[in-house]
């Protein structure tokens, strides 16, 4: 598996999250995704990259195309905020009671293939999500 | 800053979204419909997001409040146009609009919302004819 | 594992130059047999190709013996085109990467020409020639194999489309007759088909019939689930028909809960109710006996 680009983008400010939708929207459209894949990978993203802004207190999103049997995209999103004391708890669906509380890790697992989330408490998060085509 | 445009007919009143929005382009949109909903009495909103490409659970958590605060209000809402796309995504995300009125389009959305305030009329006046 | 030879221009380049038109009828007279496949590709369109590569190769090894550096692109793209033709062709794995290896020889006899006098200046020259010509063989072969898998894919997604056709039963209202086991990849298509339709045939009511479908697990029952969720979500209702006695039975048992969605025994029984919800009535006109 190969990385064929990566893009660095910021997570700071709301209008980020709106960026962010679209590069990986761009992305995915470029690497030939079915419309139903790339709807679930931008909404995933838009997920985390608010997780990121809210929770995590503003960080970044590394963007890959990826490049192996099968396309995919890879998305880091990396923040230094509080962390996540319970990341069990966190994936089991937080939004869907309507509190808005929820950290929407678990709908985000739902939409991609393969999923991964670091974190330590005081120190940051690190979420790892990758749709292949 | 930008807003999204209120439209009203007749009794009802239309939005139609067709912009990326960012997170507080969709509160003040909340805001503000709750606002004009208040103020003409409108009866019903119709809200068209056949342009939306993405649905995600903050704008979702958005249309629930929506219909829920006009409901307080005496409003109907219905949501209409919904891309297959978004609604695939919506159901793996979990998030199943509870409380929330689709339709296909705006005229199907329309017709809902005629037979749903006329329904509750009778239910209101009904009781004159007897 | 450190390589015998720094890498550097080689004189492949101007070998190639000097003995091109021998190296082309070498070559192409070492591809009779098996691997020519006339049946598959005319003369003058192979002589073109090898010309091409022969070419672009000696460009290449002009400036450099390592297979891995970007002057080496204008091939791989070249192969890549190359490989991608021939597996369209018809044209064996085996035979496509022969295609490259087969000018190992004519190189080798115009090498020895050259540098015969040479013989550890020829020796090195010809190791180095091997392991270009081997590391484009194997890309060869790769290339065929990504055209072919991609092929594959392409034709069984084409299958799955025409297996799940929606039909028109009446103004607004579609049915769906599901046939055959429903596995994953099969029920997402399914799926997409039907929201599709339903948006381009502006139906309220889309009857999804399930008579044709063996067994219904939970697994089965959860994407039946999340296409009516999703075709709710967009306006319209479905309606299940062709449930029979033994699936009710294995929907109660394993506890699964169809919510409030319409079930009916069969597609007829589905498609009544289907015209009441959307407001239609049917009544069958009296016909007056002929009198005569």
């Amino acid at each position: 598996m190969a990385v064929i680009s990566t893009d660095t983008l910021p997570v700071i400010t709301e209008a980020d999250i709106v960026t962010v939708r679209r590069c990986v929207r761009e992305s995915a459209a470029k690497l030939g995704f079915s419309l139903v894949d790339q709807t679930k990978v931008v909404t995933a993203a838009s997920e985390l990259a608010r997780n990121t802004l809210i929770h995590g207190r503003g960080g970044q999103m590394e963007l890959a195309a990826l490049n192996g049997p099968r396309a995919g995209i890879r998305l880091v999103f990396e923040d230094k905020g509080p962390g996540i004391p319970d990341i069990d708890l966190a994936l089991r669906d937080g939004f869907t009671t309507g509190s808005g509380l929820g950290l929407g890790l678990g709908g985000a697992k739902r939409l991609v293939n393969e999923f991964e989330v670091r974190s330590r408490v005081g120190e940051g998060t690190k979420v790892t999500a990758i749709r292949w085509k | 800053m930008e807003k999204i445009p209120i439209l009203r007919m007749g009794e009802f009143l239309l939005v139609t979204i067709q912009v990326d929005m960012h997170d507080r382009l969709a509160m003040t949109l909340q805001d503000d419909l709750t606002n004009r909903i208040s103020h003409t009495g409108a009866k019903g909103v119709l809200i068209d997001i056949s342009s939306l490409e993405i649905v995600d659970s903050f704008i979702g958590r958005m249309l629930g409040n929506i219909a829920a605060m006009s409901r307080v209000l005496d409003a109907q809402t219905v949501v209409v146009g919904m891309q297959p796309a978004v609604a695939i995504t919506l159901v793996e995300l979990g998030m199943s609009l509870e409380g929330v009125r689709t339709a296909l389009n705006v005229e199907a959305g329309m017709e809902l919302l005629r037979n749903t305030v006329n329904s509750q009329e009778e239910i209101r006046y009904g009781s004159h004819f007897d | 594992m450190a390589t015998t030879l720094n890498h550097r221009a080689s004189n492949l380049g101007s070998i190639i130059s000097q003995h091109r038109d021998a190296i082309l009828t070498g070559w192409m007279r070492d591809m009779t047999g098996s691997t020519r496949r006339s049946d598959l590709m005319k003369d003058a369109e192979l002589q073109a190709q090898c010309s091409h590569f022969l070419g672009l190769l000696a460009q290449a090894t002009s400036e450099t013996t390592n297979t891995q550096s970007s002057a080496y692109d204008p091939l791989r793209d070249m192969l890549t085109e190359a490989s991608r033709t021939r597996a369209t062709q018809g044209f064996s794995a085996r035979e496509t990467a022969t295609f490259i290896f087969s000018i190992k020889q004519p190189l080798f006899t115009a090498i020895r020409e050259t540098l015969g006098k040479d013989s550890s200046t020829m020796a090195d020259e010809m190791w180095s020639t091997t392991e270009i010509i081997d590391a484009l063989g194997l890309y060869t072969a790769e290339a065929y194999i990504k055209a072919r898998e991609q092929t594959i894919r392409r034709q069984q997604e084409e299958m799955l489309e025409l297996s799940t056709p929606v039909v028109k039963l009446w103004e607004g209202i579609l049915a769906l007759p599901l046939i055959g086991t429903l596995d994953s990849a099969r029920t997402q298509i399914v799926m997409e088909s039907l929201l599709e339709a339903i948006v381009q045939m502006n139906s309220k009511v889309a009857i999804i019939d399930i008579t044709g479908v063996p067994t219904v697990d939970t697994v089965v029952a959860q994407h039946l689930l999340k296409t009516v969720t999703a075709a709710r979500l967009m306006g319209a209702d479905c309606i299940i028909s062709g449930v029979r006695p033994q699936i009710a039975q294995t929907i109660v048992h394993l506890g699964i809960n169809l919510l409030d969605i319409t079930t009916k025994a069969t597609l007829s029984d589905a498609f009544s109710v289907a015209l009441q919800r959307s407001g239609f009535k049917f009544i069958r006109s009296q016909k007056k006996e002929s009198a005569e």
